[in-house]
């Protein structure tokens, strides 16, 4: 037993560090350097590559679920290599809601204008350095749906992943 | 009139979402949940009102023309059941409020009870309204998984074994109805259950049979009909009071509904149903029986839950405007009479610490005003003139008496059944009511969330199942408008043309 | 519309390998089970959308080379909620696991009763610690 392992553990469902890897995220023995390193490099990079399939998502393949699902799977990455407290600050239920939030916001939004629900139109804006932009307002739902699958990710991760492990420590079990 | 028909599943969805987002605030999840569901059963009243005037509203999510996109429809039936349910929710959820307030104390919030309650809500009220086969399925596992997360949360050991059944037949039935979607699809090239309606018909009789056997047995897994009931005497009594009471009054009349209108729609007969009167019996009869041999209570409103939904059966099985009129009726009757009643049983097991009925007693002497809250809603179930089970049940019968003599015989059936729920319910008044008043038994497992054996009583929670009652009662004072409703319901599902028209548009 | 007899027979292995699944006591093999049938329905539904074709995306293939989307998207759709029911049965799997120590399907309470009549001496334990489903001592 390590001395942060040790920690009292405050409330079940808050993490303790935030974006970065940090040091002591395992016992030491359990640390695997190469993939803590790799992992460095490439959580950020998938981050952006989930935030281009999101963008492209209505004239090509991707979309809010694929998106969210490469965006999670940047975060399971983070959590094998740092171990059971490497997770966002925020909530992932809230996440969740708040997904669930816009999505169903984009999807009343239009009966605002007597169109019916979940109708979609082309959204065109000139965006400064980047020029001329050309999309569909349901590119909200698909915002919506990124942050919901993210966070239900993130909660697998702190139900199945982190709180099997706290389950474990508690028994006395060192975790593998 | 059509741009609020999204609204009673948008809405408690929405809720649901906000409710997670502000999970440390139990005021504002209580405050969302009572506000949007009010909000369902004032929208669900409008629609009743408009569709009984002026006939099936369709609207068309994103604009996209039905067949091709999807279809929301609100017909007589839809409407009606959609408020009867949504006022039970509402009541069901005031009860649970109040329960969490006086248990867990004013300030404790959940990251999960509320938006699950919502989002059932949600399912519950995307199943009434839809127009589309696939959307059934993906209302049923809103509603379901919804209903596996309230009905396994918080459980300790001896509740989680429930659980699993619940959750494995659940899901059994519901990769069933994804199969079937998938061979209707294969066969007719469409899910849009008003195109079915035309094209279900070419196909040869054969193939016919199968796709309306497999749904009949999705359907009646999650209906509970017998032999498909067991997992049902199983689970409900496990869940917690409310969560029970929203089962027993929802989800088994959702899937009588969705029988009800695939049937209908898609599969329509001239004369009466003959397996379906077997089916009816058998589940009228074993439900009825095995609810006589129980000393629990919960299971025994569960088998009587099962042993009442025969009684819808019955209706479906005779297939005429009358028969169906009659199921409608008694489906809402059904819904309110059986969350009464859990609800009911809630407040006794909370006074008495135990759901043993022979570790019960002298009720009548401790708490009267439990006693006449049991008493309407036992009455009403039994069909006991003048309440509402007696209309809906008189409605059913004479349906079956204008018709062939195999139906005038389970008529005969319908009636022993009465019979005996009324003998099971005697029973329970005997035993819980009557007799010496004995010592509520300590609670048995003092961490869960549910506190029982405690005389600390709540006036909402009286409230709520109160008003239940109220609405009850008011299905038997307006049975007569009520009743002329159902039967132009019931004209409008066997002609099938009003709705086929309103969703595709088009002359037939 | 033909029908490719190796998917018919694929679907058919799997919907047998998952119901078989299904039987038995443990609920990971539940589990397992039932993400088997899962698949075996969802390729079910892909069949349902007949012979494959091209993408389809206007612009890139010409229309009638399309496959037919609906049934890919309904699958979609199917897939997203067997993989929520998935976690969710895992969860629901270790539960049981932290409060029992096994993740077994018990028998059901009726069962139990019947087979304590059965065999009166026997006294079988209801091994759930006599809980409130109970309600004969």
């Amino acid at each position: 037993m390590t001395a942060p392992e040790d920690k009292p553990f405050e409330e079940w469902d808050r993490p303790r560090q935030g974006w970065m890897l940090s040091g002591d995220c395992r016992g030491h023995r359990q640390r695997t350097l190469l993939l803590e390193m790799t992992t460095r490099a490439l959580f950020p990079t998938v981050l952006v590559f989930s935030l281009y399939l999101l963008l492209v998502g209505h004239y090509g393949p991707g979309g809010g679920f694929a998106a969210g699902l490469v965006a999670g799977l940047a975060f399971v990455l983070r959590y094998i290599a740092g171990g059971s407290d490497a997770a966002v600050r925020l909530r992932p239920p809230v996440l969740i809601g708040l997904g669930l939030t816009v999505a169903l916001l984009t999807a009343l939004a239009p009966t605002v204008v007597g169109a019916p629900v979940l109708a979609t139109t082309k959204l065109a804006l000139d965006v400064p350095l980047i020029g001329h932009v050309e999309t569909q307002t349901s590119v909200f739902l698909d915002v919506g749906v990124y942050l919901l699958i993210v966070g239900v990710v993130l909660d697998l991760l702190r139900s199945l992943g982190a709180g099997i492990e706290r389950d474990m420590r508690e028994a006395g079990e060192t975790p593998s | 009139m059509s741009y609020l028909l999204p609204l009673p599943v948008l809405l408690p969805m929405l809720g649901a979402a906000i409710s997670i987002v502000g999970s440390r605030s139990a005021t504002l999840q209580r405050v969302i949940g009572v506000v949007v569901l009010a909000a369902v059963a004032a929208l669900a009243g409008v629609l009743l009102v408009a569709t009984d005037r002026q006939g099936p509203i369709v609207t068309e999510l994103g604009g996209w023309p039905a067949p091709v996109g999807i279809a929301l429809v609100a017909d007589r039936l839809s409407a009606l059941l959609l408020l009867v349910s949504t006022l039970v929710t509402l009541a069901v959820l005031v009860y649970a409020i109040d329960q969490r307030i006086t248990d867990l104390g004013r300030a404790t919030a959940s990251t999960t009870f509320h938006p699950m309650y919502l989002m059932l809500c949600a399912g519950v009220s995307l199943a009434y309204l839809t127009g589309d086969l696939f959307t059934l399925f993906v209302a049923f596992e809103l509603m379901l998984t919804a209903s596996y997360v309230l009905i396994t949360r918080r459980t300790g050991a001896n509740r989680i074994r429930a659980g699993m059944t619940y959750v494995t037949v659940s899901l059994l039935s519901s990769l069933l109805f994804l199969t079937a979607v998938a061979m209707v699809y294969a066969a007719t090239g469409t899910v849009n259950l008003a195109d079915l309606a035309g094209r279900v018909g070419e196909l040869p009789p054969g193939l016919q049979t199968v796709l309306g056997m497999m749904l009949l047995v999705v359907f009646g897994i999650k209906a509970a009909i017998v032999p498909m009931h067991f997992w049902l005497p199983d689970s409900y009594p496990n869940a917690p009071g409310p969560v029970a009471a929203l089962f027993a009054g929802l989800l088994t009349k959702v899937s009588f509904y969705a029988l009800l209108r695939t049937q209908t729609l898609l599969f329509p007969r001239e004369e009466p149903w003959t397996l379906m009167l077997v089916l009816s019996v058998a589940t009228m009869l074993v439900g009825v029986l095995g609810a006589l041999a129980q000393n629990d209570l919960n299971r025994l409103l569960s088998f009587l839950l099962v042993s009442h939904i025969g009684f819808l059966l019955y209706g479906l099985a005779v297939f005429d405007a009358a028969g169906v009129s009659g199921a409608a009726l008694y489906a809402a009757h059904h819904i309110t009479v059986l969350a009464t009643l859990f609800l009911v049983s809630g407040l006794i097991t909370r006074r008495s610490g135990t759901v043993a009925l022979d570790r019960m007693g002298g009720l009548l002497r401790t708490s009267p005003g439990l006693a006449i809250l049991f008493a309407i809603p036992a009455l009403t179930l039994a069909g006991v003139p003048p309440t509402a089970g007696f209309v809906a049940k008189l409605a059913l019968l004479q349906a079956g008496a204008g018709s062939g003599p195999a139906e005038q015989a389970v008529a005969g059936v319908v009636v022993l059944a009465s019979l005996l729920t009324l003998y099971a319910l005697v029973r329970v008044w005997v035993r819980v009511f009557w007799g010496e008043p004995q010592a509520p038994v300590p609670d048995v497992d003092p961490a869960d969330e549910v506190l029982v054996g405690t005389a600390r009583t709540s006036v909402p929670m009286y409230a709520a199942t109160a008003g239940l009652i109220v609405v009850s009662l008011a299905i038997a004072a307006f049975a007569g408008p009520l009743a002329g409703m159902t039967e132009r319901a019931g004209v409008d599902l066997l002609d099938r043309e009003p709705y086929r028209v309103a969703v595709l548009g088009e002359a037939p | 519309m033909t029908i490719n007899l190796v998917m018919a027979a694929t679907v058919g292995v799997l919907y047998g390998t998952g119901f078989t699944l299904l039987l038995s006591r443990s609920l990971m093999r539940v589990l397992i089970g039932v993400v088997v049938l899962g698949h075996g329905t969802n390729l079910l539904l892909q069949l349902a959308g007949g012979p494959p074709g091209r993408a389809p995306i206007l612009g890139a293939v010409a229309p009638e080379e399309f496959t037919d989307a609906l049934p890919q998207a309904l699958a979609l759709t199917a897939i997203v909620i067997t993989f929520a029911l998935t976690t969710f049965l895992l969860a629901l799997g270790y539960r049981s696991f932290v409060l029992v120590g096994h993740d077994e399907v018990q028998d059901d309470v009726e069962d139990r009763r019947i087979s304590r009549q059965k065999t009166p001496s026997a006294g079988l334990d209801d091994g759930d610690g006599d809980g409130d489903g109970e309600a004969t001592p």
